[in-house]
């Protein structure tokens, strides 16, 4: 197979449909038939980023690229941009506001969750512009 | 543990998937923090929390968590049963606290998941 490539906009503060493009980005691989702990890992990653750009962004999108090798997840946004990206990458660091942690969110565990599910992660961001996240999972003989 | 027998220690009332009581859980893993779910807990958990909203039911969905229990009486409202149907996970709620819930269940054999070697 060659590249199988999906976006999805995710909307700023839109809590009722946050986690759909997870959602669909997992039910395509299910539907590829790819082995389920690959899947957890693309589908966790993905609504990390996808929480994120809810609580954190001003919106932006999600996109997966399925290639034989591996599965790309990137997450782009139109800002706000992070400031200290190693401060955020700090585990129990969180800029979430009350609101987000009644909800269950906001606990500083995100990126580094996202990291955790990743093969590679990259993170970039301007202060202004935006961040983009792009998570990288390599797939083995039999996913 | 089978989830008709946590149902029944728990004097639980089953919301979605009466026909899935049968389904075995090995582990469960009590939060209201969504993130640290989605980074301990593993397949085969059942999620024990008093958050009742639909991120509860998306955190299980990514990370196949097949069963939720909402202590203190907790029942979602309709959208979020219906979100759990879709992914089929079961859902109960029982009038214990999440302290108690934990307890009763440990007693009956559930282990938990340690987040880090201790």
């Amino acid at each position: 197979m060659g590249t199988l490539s999906y976006e999805f906009s995710v909307e700023k503060d839109d809590f009722e449909r946050a986690g759909e493009a997870s959602s669909k980005i997992k039910k395509i691989l299910m539907q590829l038939g790819m082995d389920s702990s690959i899947i957890r890992r693309v589908a966790i990653g993905a609504y990390e980023a996808e929480m994120n750009l809810v609580i954190h962004s001003l919106g932006g999108t999600i996109r997966i690229d399925i290639d034989p090798k591996s599965i790309v997840i990137t997450a782009e946004d139109i800002g706000p941009g992070i400031e200290d990206i190693e401060l955020a990458m700090k585990e129990g660091y969180s800029t979430a506001t009350e609101k987000i942690r009644e909800m269950g969110f906001g606990a500083g565990m995100g990126l580094p969750n996202m990291k955790k599910c990743s093969d590679v992660f990259e993170i970039e961001s301007e202060v202004g512009k935006g961040t983009k996240i792009v998570m990288k999972m390599y797939l083995k003989d039999g996913d | 543990m089978k989830i008709r027998e946590i149902r029944d220690v728990l004097n639980a009332e089953v919301l979605w998937g009466e026909d899935l009581l049968d389904n075995e859980v090995h582990y469960a893993f009590s939060s209201d923090l969504m993130s640290d779910v989605l980074a301990f807990a593993k397949r085969g958990t059942i999620l024990l929390t008093g958050l009742i909203n639909s991120q509860v039911i998306r955190t299980a969905e990514m990370a196949d968590i097949n069963a939720i229990l909402f202590v203190r009486g907790k029942v979602p409202d309709k959208e979020v049963i219906r979100l759990a149907q879709e992914s089929s996970i079961v859902i109960l709620t029982t009038k214990y606290t999440l302290y108690t819930t934990s307890g009763i269940l440990y007693n009956h054999g559930l282990r938990g998941i340690e987040a880090y070697n201790t």
